[in-house]
């Protein structure tokens, strides 16, 4: 059973990064792209999770932490700063 | 998870492996969301999903394999946490793209925010109050 839940949990963890990478590769924006970057990290805490608790221990559990925190101080820093290009294109 | 688990550690077992697999599939949804959602604002909806829920689901799982009291409140913790920060960074990014005019306005049914700026500028308030 818990080769079963790795092996599942594995495939739709590496389907939704890849979902998520390409967001970030074609973006049209500066903000989709910091969206998709949160999103990533977010898959990665949740694999770190399935680690700890397939595995039975609580070794990443500050590092989950530690994500949640660099997700908010990344995406408060870019959309603080990317503000007022009014000139920007619309078709984002 | 133990292989040869019976009685109320299997139930246990399946509970967390359902809490896992659900919990991957929020990830698979805000991925999907991102990719096939028109614009920003309907991304951001997608991709708090494993932010909250997902999460969720996880520390619970966690919790339920490790079958100690203590690591309760560290969980709940770590959760309470992303859902103090996930709203404010959400904010900011929404913010910060209605005010570069990302996004169809064409979609929205209501822009309320659109009187309040217009207000703002007219009062020439402060730049960082509008």
């Amino acid at each position: 059973m818990k080769e079963v839940v790795l092996v599942v949990t594995a495939v739709i963890l590496s389907l939704a990064a890849a979902g998520a990478i390409v967001r970030i590769a074609i973006g049209p924006s500066l903000l989709d792209r910091v969206l998709a970057s949160d999103v990533l990290l977010a898959i990665l805490g949740v694999a770190l999770a399935i680690d700890m608790a397939l595995n039975r221990h609580l070794n990443n559990l500050m590092l989950l932490v530690a994500l949640a925190v660099i997700g908010f101080i990344g995406s408060v820093t870019v959309a603080r700063f990317v503000a007022e290009r009014r000139e920007q294109s619309n078709e984002s | 998870m133990s292989p040869d688990a019976t009685g109320v550690d299997a139930v246990i077992d399946a509970v967390t492996a359902v809490f896992l697999v659900v919990g991957a599939l929020m990830s698979l949804g805000a991925a999907i969301g991102l990719l096939r959602f028109p614009d920003l604002m309907s991304r951001m909806h997608a991709a708090t999903k494993p932010q909250v829920l997902g999460l969720f689901l996880m520390l619970a799982a966690i919790g339920l394999q490790m079958r100690t009291w203590w690591v309760w409140p560290v969980l709940v913790v770590a959760w309470i946490f992303q859902l103090l920060t996930a709203p404010v960074s959400a904010h900011m990014v929404g913010r910060s793209a209605y005010r570069t005019k990302h996004g169809h306005r064409e979609m929205l049914t209501k822009d309320e925010l659109e009187a309040v700026v217009q207000r703002a500028a007219a009062g020439q308030e402060p730049e960082s109050e509008r």
